[in-house]
């Protein structure tokens, strides 16, 4: 998943992608490259639902309450491990890259940049809780993770852009930010998909906020 | 004017029925998986008979009657779509085409679907239904 899912309505009815062996595979390419090294959405969307399906399997003969809880908290996991990687990447891209030190920054970098390298475009709203200062909300109108997948009713619990927070919690934790960081899925008009992050941000974060003013 | 979807999997049971217009005739689901099987294997033997020796035949693909047509496609993996509609349709084939696009995308990439069992997806019946107004349900 370091490379972007990019396509957007190719299905694998009509995928005629071809594989010319003159061009170097994606794992032999500057890694510097981000030109024409998307993903294909199919093969991302095949791959994420093994992943998904390996995740359940695992859980059998764990007690039945927290069966629904513990696929959410591995696809987390798969999450996170992407993420620190991700971060090291993009940091290593960027020319003029700098340290964040403040949770804005962070956060837009969040916002714009990862989103861009991860889908290929921005996510649609960062904002901050109305109700806890330290809490902020990252919103997206179209998933593209979640874009073919049906949760059924007796999983309702279950998010999968649990996966996208693991992501973002582990940029976060790399960057010196520790926090929590969920998913859910948070439907208006016009956007049934809508999915927002939440960041729920240290206690220690917000002190060193208030130092760094 | 489309009437109704069929998907039957390749073992001849039907997983997936939905009507798009009003006024049909409702049946039974006993009766909808009788159709299905028995429509299975009605393809299953007119795919055997074709007079033309040393070439596969591909089976039943249009069934006509005087207030309806039924148009079945059948993809490489044996799974059977059936559209009825109205015998005035324009460009059935698409429709077809198109179906079987948004079944691969939102009931086989859906990661909590198991092949050859019914389908139970809501962002399927969602682009279905989206897909079935586009082209004149």
């Amino acid at each position: 998943m370091a490379q972007p899912a990019r396509l957007s309505v190719m299905s694998s009815a009509t995928d005629t992608r071809h594989h010319s062996s003159k061009r170097a595979s994606i794992v032999d390419r500057n890694l510097n490259k981000t030109k024409a090294t998307e993903v294909g959405l199919s093969a991302f969307a095949f791959l994420f639902s093994e992943m998904l399906q390996y995740a359940q399997k695992r859980v059998h003969g764990i007690q039945d309450l927290e069966r629904k809880q513990i696929p959410f908290f591995r696809l987390n996991d798969f999450g996170y491990r992407v993420g620190t990687r991700l971060l090291e990447l993009i940091v290593w891209r960027e020319k003029n890259s700098k340290r964040e030190t403040r949770v804005i920054g962070i956060l837009s970098f969040i916002n714009t940049t990862v989103w861009k390298t991860l889908f290929g475009k921005q996510a649609d709203s960062l904002e901050k809780s109305t109700e806890n200062d330290d809490e902020y909300m990252i919103s997206d109108n179209d998933p593209l993770i979640t874009k073919f997948i049906s949760v059924p009713k007796e999983l309702s619990q279950l998010n999968c852009n649990a996966f996208l927070a693991g992501i973002v919690e582990a940029i976060l934790d790399g960057a010196q930010f520790p926090s929590r960081v969920t998913a859910h899925s948070n439907p208006i008009d016009g956007f049934p998909l809508r999915a927002t992050i939440l960041i729920k941000l240290d206690r220690e974060i917000l002190q060193r906020e208030e130092q760094l003013r | 004017m489309i009437f109704s979807l069929y998907i039957i999997n390749k073992a001849g049971g039907l997983i997936y029925q939905k009507n798009f217009s009003e006024g049909l005739k409702k049946l039974t689901a006993n009766e909808y998986l009788v159709l299905a099987g028995t429509f299975h294997s009605v393809h299953a033997i007119t795919s055997k008979i074709s007079p033309v020796r040393n070439v596969t035949s591909s089976g039943l693909e249009v069934l006509e009657a005087d207030t309806f047509k039924l148009y079945c496609y059948q993809t490489l993996t044996g799974t059977k779509f059936l559209i009825i509609a109205d015998s005035n349709h324009p460009n059935i084939d698409l429709v077809l085409r198109r179906t079987y696009d948004v079944y691969s995308d939102f009931v086989m990439k859906n990661p909590f679907y198991t092949p050859e069992m019914p389908i139970r997806s809501e962002l399927f019946d969602m682009n279905l239904a989206k897909l079935i107004k586009q082209v004149g349900g």
